[in-house]
């Protein structure tokens, strides 16, 4: 804009011609944006909503400042060293027998229980005992009287640190963190400690499928894009069949095959090579074998396009120029495919880290991955700010994961100089 | 191969009788014989699939003959691997490595052979000055120019000082003029350097330019192997006057054969006489071959000496710049060419009928087409 004011003679009819370009593309733009509105409003609505939603209960912490108003106002000043002063007790008597009238007690004393065992039968016993408020003496003495658990700062330090509004409560959890009465973060006892181990249970199980995906997809891939086409769309078809059959189908295809006396251990003990029959399902084995079944596809889709695009030529130049068959391909053909080898793996992984009903299925308890206990969390014990924060944790660690992927192939981005 | 034996052939390669089949029904290549010197550019040419590029990958040993032998060097390659055969080749569409610098394109039949690094250093450094590219040893094939990838391809099938060459049509995807500047700059690193080169390509002036020898190629057999100017002026048949430069057709039957020359009826009335070349005898039908630049047009009326006089109408008249063209209407082809100075085409108008001559020795009695 300042620009034209500066070119002086002929100004006056000069709009400028980023203006007049916008003007021109605007209609354009337009009708672009029209094009991909609905897909937009939709992802808004099922992925980007969700998403922001799980981020948010991973941290949101208003059930006890919702149920107990008065003595999360009355803490906000405690220090923590000492108990708390008398108001803070009666804010708590007033507080507890509202919730008791409104009906509301169970949801604090579930979150509370949640960060101190037992913390559901000190508020219930509370409540049911504090019938005569304003009893004989202070309420601190009544409360202390009722329950000796609100004569321990720990239980108040419980109870200012799920005040909210926000917490790093369940991530910690997530993470077998805990704060311990002063505030530090610290291991969490070895008995509750179980999510570190399945996060790298679920992430050794989809690196060890990536792997061995790619080492099956990959001559397959090649074999894929280097038979003429005819046989291979009839191959490509074979590729695809797992694709139009439902995932259920072919887990329990897997629980027919593998189990003891599936048609795996049948034939061996037929053939007799073995004598009793081998364990294959509801162990690691079989949660490898089929989610690797199951994502072969995703790794030989990438692999294929990547190869298809590498042309014959290069190997043929390769050995004119005194390749051998072996050096050719190490050095020419293996990293033109990387581009391929990099988006299979990425795939097959992240989708292999959310994989839930095939370990459900066919996998024993010591093979559940994190996906099992976000679904336990969300649909059996109702923790939705576990379940959040597992699954953010997950997310995080994913999207990670594909930066780094990001950043090691971005240097080594490949133009091809073949046009065909 | 043993001392003292006298090879009769001191070619560097040879065909003997080399057949090819992919389906087991028809022959590509039929029956070929050929011979390629030492230090000789040998260009097969011919229309797409009348064998020459299936005779190159036979030579690269990416096909394999199914009869008869190659010999480079007097050693048998049929089943040596392409890897083995010390043959540089240059592909159509260059088929450099995309993920390589141009600088370990060039480096790689070295690094194969396991060169010492510094002598790779030194030769990669040679073959890119060679082709002027010393500056862009970085740069990824990706982001040159057509020209500049050719001349790397160049480079690369060079650096390995390989004793034969291989191109296979790898001018065909420049636009003209980069074509005919590359054209040059391959004929002089093979005057330059002495390399043997075996280059394909279906464009008869960039087999002209650049050649020693061309073998035509038509249906799988090879027409003729002549130097250039041979198989311009004295071509065996029809098939390679018609391919090999701007030709005129006239079809006729030869009437007497005199020694060299014969007498020719013209279909179309009229008789000519013409050099007797590839005709099976008097009474056969022929078809009479006779260049553009090799005809007169005298107007009509006029006077002249000479056998070969034919009435003609103008059809057409073409201005090209360096020249121009007449198009007649001679005995039946109404596509006559006649090559003119430019000046001389204001003295034709369309529809106007003149007369052509041409000398005897310039008309070809050929096989009938």
């Amino acid at each position: 804009m300042t620009a034209a004011s500066f070119t002086g003679a002929g100004a006056e009819t000069e709009v400028p011609l980023k203006r007049r370009l916008k003007r021109a593309e605007r209609a354009r733009q337009l009708k672009a944006f029209a094009l991909v509105g609905p897909l937009l409003l939709f992802l808004l609505f099922t992925f980007a909503g969700p998403i922001a939603g799980m981020l948010w209960h991973a941290v949101d912490d208003r059930e006890v400042r919702q149920v107990l108003p008065q003595t999360v106002v009355a803490l906000a000043n405690w220090d923590g060293k000492e108990l708390p002063d008398e108001k803070t007790y009666a804010a708590l008597a007033g507080d507890i027998q509202a919730a008791r009238d409104a009906g509301t007690i169970a949801i604090a004393a579930k979150r509370l229980n949640y960060a101190q065992n037992g913390f559901r039968t000190i508020l219930t016993s509370t409540a049911r005992n504090l019938k005569a408020m304003p009893g004989p003496g202070t309420a601190k003495e009544t409360l202390g009287k009722i329950n000796a658990a609100w004569r321990d700062r720990a239980t108040w330090t419980t109870i200012k640190r799920a005040s909210g509004p926000v917490t790093s409560f369940y991530l910690l959890g997530a993470l077998d963190l805990v704060r311990n009465a002063d505030g530090a973060i610290v291991a969490a006892p070895p008995d509750q400690a179980i999510y570190r181990e399945v996060f790298a249970r679920t992430f050794l199980i989809s690196l060890g499928v990536t792997v061995l995906c790619l080492i099956l997809g990959f001559p397959v891939a090649y074999l894929l894009a280097t038979l003429p086409p005819g046989r291979s769309n009839l191959l490509m078809i074979f590729v695809l069949l797992p694709f139009w059959t439902s995932l259920l189908v072919r887990t329990c295809a897997w629980i027919v095959l593998l189990q003891s006396k599936g048609v795996v251990n049948d034939s061996l003990r037929w053939l007799g090579i073995i004598d009793e029959p081998l364990r294959l399902i509801y162990n690691r084995f079989g949660v490898c074998v089929a989610m690797t079944h199951v994502l072969l596809p995703f790794m030989i889709l990438p692999l294929y396009s990547s190869m298809k695009a590498i042309s014959p030529a290069y190997m043929r130049a390769a050995a004119s120029l005194g390749a051998s068959p072996v050096t050719a391909f190490l050095r020419i053909y293996l990293p033109q495919t990387l581009p391929g080898i990099g988006a299979g793996s990425l795939l097959v992984f992240i989708l292999a880290l959310g994989y839930y009903i095939t370990p459900a299925l066919v996998g024993g308890a010591a093979d559940q991955m994190i996906s099992y206990f976000i679904a336990l969390y969300t649909t059996e014990t109702a923790n939705w700010g576990l379940a959040s924060a597992l699954g953010a944790v997950l997310l995080l660690a994913t999207v990670l994961l594909a930066l780094v992927y990001g950043k090691l192939v971005q240097g080594q981005q490949v133009t091809g100089g073949m046009k065909n | 191969m043993e001392a003292g034996i006298v090879t009769t052939a001191p070619a560097l390669v040879r065909f003997s009788g080399i057949q090819k089949t992919y389906d087991g029904e028809h022959l590509v290549v039929k029956n070929l014989d050929l011979d390629i010197r030492k230090g000789e550019f040998v260009t097969l040419l011919g229309p797409s699939g009348s064998g020459k590029t299936t005779t190159l990958m036979m030579l690269a040993g990416f096909e394999v003959p199914t009869q008869g032998e190659i010999y480079i060097a007097d050693r048998p390659i049929k089943n040596m691997p392409p890897h083995k055969r010390d043959i540089g080749m240059v592909f159509q569409n260059y088929a450099l490595f995309p993920h390589l610098t141009i600088e370990e394109n060039v480096a790689f039949p070295l690094s194969v052979r396991k060169t010492s690094k510094a002598e790779t250093q030194e030769r990669v450094k040679a073959a890119l000055r060679m082709i002027k590219m010393e500056t862009l040893a970085q740069r990824r094939p990706g982001q040159l120019s057509g020209g500049q990838q050719q001349r790397v391809a160049l480079a690369r099938a060079l650096v390995f000082n390989p004793q034969l060459v291989l191109m296979d049509e790898p001018l065909g995807a420049l636009d003209k003029r980069l074509r005919e500047q590359m054209q040059l700059e391959i004929k002089q690193l093979h005057e330059t350097m002495g390399i043997t080169v075996v280059y394909v390509t279906h464009d008869q002036s960039e087999a002209l330019t650049m050649s020693d020898r061309i073998a035509v190629f038509n249906d799988g057999i090879v027409q003729q192997i002549d130097r250039p100017d041979a198989l311009y002026e004295r071509p065996v048949n029809s098939f390679v006057a018609n391919f090999v430069g701007e030709n005129n057709v006239l079809s006729g039957t030869v009437e007497t054969i005199d020694k060299d020359y014969c007498r020719v009826a013209l279909k179309a009335g009229g008789t000519v006489m013409a050099r007797a070349v590839n005709i099976s005898g008097a009474g056969a039908a022929t078809s009479l071959s006779v260049r553009p630049e090799r005809i007169a047009i005298v107007p009509d009326g006029a006077s002249s000496d000479g056998p070969n006089r034919l009435p003609a109408k103008v059809q057409n008249t073409i201005y090209l710049g360096d020249h121009a063209l007449a198009v007649l209407d001679v005995a039946g082809n109404s596509e006559f060419m006649v090559k003119l100075q430019p000046g001389l085409l204001d003295s034709l108008s369309h529809g106007e009928s003149v007369f052509i001559t041409f000398r005897p020795e310039d008309c070809l009695a050929l096989d009938p087409v």
